[in-house]
């Protein structure tokens, strides 16, 4: 169950349909070349408006205003968590916003990673958005590479139907979903694939968004180049592997982005195939050992689940923000 | 790529009629097909029809047919249009239908302007908006499970509560928050707020570059202060993907599970139990087996009134994007 992909549609209609304006060439833009600061023509105001004395302070205040704001909403909570990781429960309670008024308590962390067994949670959820990258990359280039490059006779037909799909909602596939991974119609009888990593793997792969972004890339590749390969005499796997995909970074790393972030965020669908807690992900195991774990304890597993994603955000910090201003996909 | 490769000499040997020459009927048999690199296209097809056929086009039609059935895993029973009858009968589903509108409308006053008047601001600034971005992204990079764990905790209703402390530095007394039944969902409105919004502001600060520079300029030669280019270039020009915005916003929460699950569970007395959280109860509270039937039937409703809405979005973006 992937997350609920209404929210990645702008994307998918910018780039299934738009013709060069609007959209398509921010699409190409963010894609292609460099962060959104590159892009500023002018914007509103004017600069001869900016030098005015009155719109000078006006700025300063918007400054000031959105440093604030900004820091309080968006770092604040971060910082406060990162503060009570490592404060003894009775400081947390009694003042929450004091700084360590009775010590640091490190045993916290160290109690969260060995005693509540986040280590192995930790690694859960890595091997789950691995292999949710894995399949999401491999189903979506493979598909697009056929539907926009080798387009076999019956590719509209696939491709309709993929699109379809986009407009009904995940909340409706739950329950026939969880019963297919009960019983698979595609294994023997009796087995299932409950507590199995492919019953979270395999349905994100089922995602139509994935597979127009990068149909749309390869549709947009020059065919020449094909051609060239073509006649040097390489077959379809190779242009596909040697030509195609090295041609297909950016939208692999949108893709990459979208599919990480969706494995590491979902909830619903890994409680409910996953009901084993020596298999289940952070994002499942956090509420179910809340209420037996000491508060000082919880708040240091909370960070330590945030850790990863923060500094994954640090470090693809422009691949991120491209990703969200073209599909806005990441909200799941 | 298809196959037009002479197959049979002899074929080719009689004269063609005149008119269409190159309608030359070859056989397909299974060596032409192999040489047109049929298989090829079949292996490179396989994987996603693999996984499409599976897990997503065959639950659509099975829960179509299961909304139609008593199910308890091993005998299904057709029993027409009962389960339908039997959940729009249900008042409990009329107050979750009613409790997922108040949080739409909600979600709408609280978390609609906010992210287009930030990114207004933000789009203004000529330093430090690589900083702001980042700032005001943050919250989406939290996994929201944790986010909402951490702000279960700031909601603490007692006077050392985060919030009830911060509230008390400006004289306000302390707040019952998520434990009752009045602010529970105003407060699950607020944290799904504060997590979405950086992804809609990094929406909108893209949109907001592709107004075109010369209405500005044009505005400024008819006198249009700041205010003025906001109210008549500004929105207007951005009318398409705040439409958007707003359709995807309504979809999104019509779908709202995560917050009122781990919030409050549907509680207090019920306030913020939402369609899904019907639909989850009906399926799988029970842990004998759910009620497939009843719960595919609430589903397929939903799917129903957001396939409408996607449609519509589809048909606007369209229009919007070939004008």
């Amino acid at each position: 169950m992937s997350a609920p992909f209404p929210s990645n549609q702008p994307g998918t209609r910018s780039l299934s349909l738009s013709k060069g304006r609007g959209w398509r060439r921010r699409f190409d833009r963010l894609t292609e070349r460099g962060s959104i600061d590159d892009l500023a023509e002018r914007t509103m105001i004017s600069s001869s408006e900016r030098r005015r004395t009155g719109n000078r302070i006006g700025m300063s205040v918007t400054h000031v205003f959105l440093f604030i704001t900004l820091v309080i909403a968006g770092l604040g909570p971060i910082l406060w968590l990162a503060k009570s990781a490592i404060t003894p429960t009775q400081d947390t309670i009694q003042q929450p916003f004091a700084l360590w008024p009775n010590g640091v308590d490190w045993a916290n962390l160290s109690t969260a990673w060995n005693d509540i067994h986040i280590d192995q949670y930790f690694f859960n959820t890595i091997v789950i958005a691995l292999g949710a990258w894995f399949t999401q990359l491999f189903i979506a280039t493979t598909a697009g590479y056929a539907l926009s490059v080798l387009r076999p006779k019956y590719a509209p037909i696939l491709n309709a139907l993929v699109l379809a799909t986009l407009f009904i909602p995940g909340i409706v596939l739950l329950v026939p979903l969880y019963l297919t991974i009960v019983n698979p119609p595609f294994l023997p009888d009796g087995a299932n694939l409950l507590n199995n990593y492919l019953a979270v793997w395999l349905p994100m792969g089922a995602n139509a968004f994935n597979i127009l972004l990068v149909k749309r890339f390869f549709d947009n590749l020059p065919r020449e180049v094909f051609e060239a390969a073509k006649t040097d005499g390489a077959g379809p796997f190779r242009l596909f592997w040697s030509i195609v995909l090295p041609m297909s970074k950016p939208i692999l790393g949108v893709v990459s982005v979208f599919a990480i972030i969706a494995a590491w965020k979902d909830y619903l669908w890994p409680m409910l195939v996953l009901p084993n807690p020596a298999v289940q992900p952070l994002s499942v195991r956090l509420p179910a050992v809340q209420s037996q774990t000491e508060l000082d304890v919880f708040l240091a597993a909370l960070a330590i689940a945030t850790l990863i994603p923060i500094a994954m955000f640090l470090l693809f910090q422009s691949v991120f923000l491209r990703s969200a201003g073209l599909g806005g996909a990441v909200k799941g | 790529m298809t196959a037009t490769l002479p197959e049979r000499p002899a074929a080719a040997a009689a004269p063609p009629p005149p008119a269409a020459p190159m309608r030359r009927k070859t056989r397909r048999t299974p060596l032409t097909w192999y040489r047109g690199g049929g298989l090829w296209n079949l292996l490179f097809v396989l994987p996603m029809l693999f996984v499409f056929v599976f897990f997503s086009w065959s639950p659509i039609v099975q829960s179509v047919i299961m909304s139609l059935q008593k199910t308890n895993m091993i005998v299904s029973e057709w029993v027409g249009l009962d389960n339908y009858v039997t959940v729009l009968t249900d008042p409990q589903l009329g107050s979750a239908v009613l409790n997922t509108m108040y949080f739409a409308v909600l979600a709408l006053l609280f978390g609609f302007p906010l992210p287009l008047f930030m990114a207004v601001l933000m789009s203004e600034v000529r330093r430090g908006k690589g900083l702001y971005s980042a700032l005001a992204y943050l919250p989406v990079v939290i996994p929201p499970v944790v986010a909402v764990l951490l702000w279960k905790f700031f909601y603490d209703s007692s006077p050392n509560g985060v919030f009830n402390t911060a509230l008390s530095w400006f004289g306000i007394p302390p707040q019952p928050w998520i434990s009752s039944t009045a602010q529970a969902m105003p407060s699950l409105v607020l944290e799904a707020t504060w997590a979405a919004a950086g992804g809609s502001i990094i929406i909108y600060l893209a949109a907001l570059l592709s107004v075109p520079p010369e209405l500005y300029d044009a505005a400024e030669v008819d006198g249009a202060g700041i205010w003025r280019k906001v109210w008549h270039v500004t929105l207007p020009q951005l009318r398409g993907i705040l439409f958007i915005m707003l359709i995807l916003q309504v979809i999104a929460t019509a779908q709202v599970f995560l917050e009122p699950f781990l919030f409050t569970g549907g509680g207090p007395a019920g306030a913020t139990k939402t369609i899904l959280l019907y639909i989850y109860d009906k399926a799988f509270r029970n842990s004998l087996g759910g009620d497939y039937g009843e719960a595919t039937a609430v589903s397929v409703l939903l799917a129903i009134v957001l396939g409408i809405l996607s449609w519509l979005y589809f048909k606007l973006t369209n229009r919007w994007s070939t004008q």
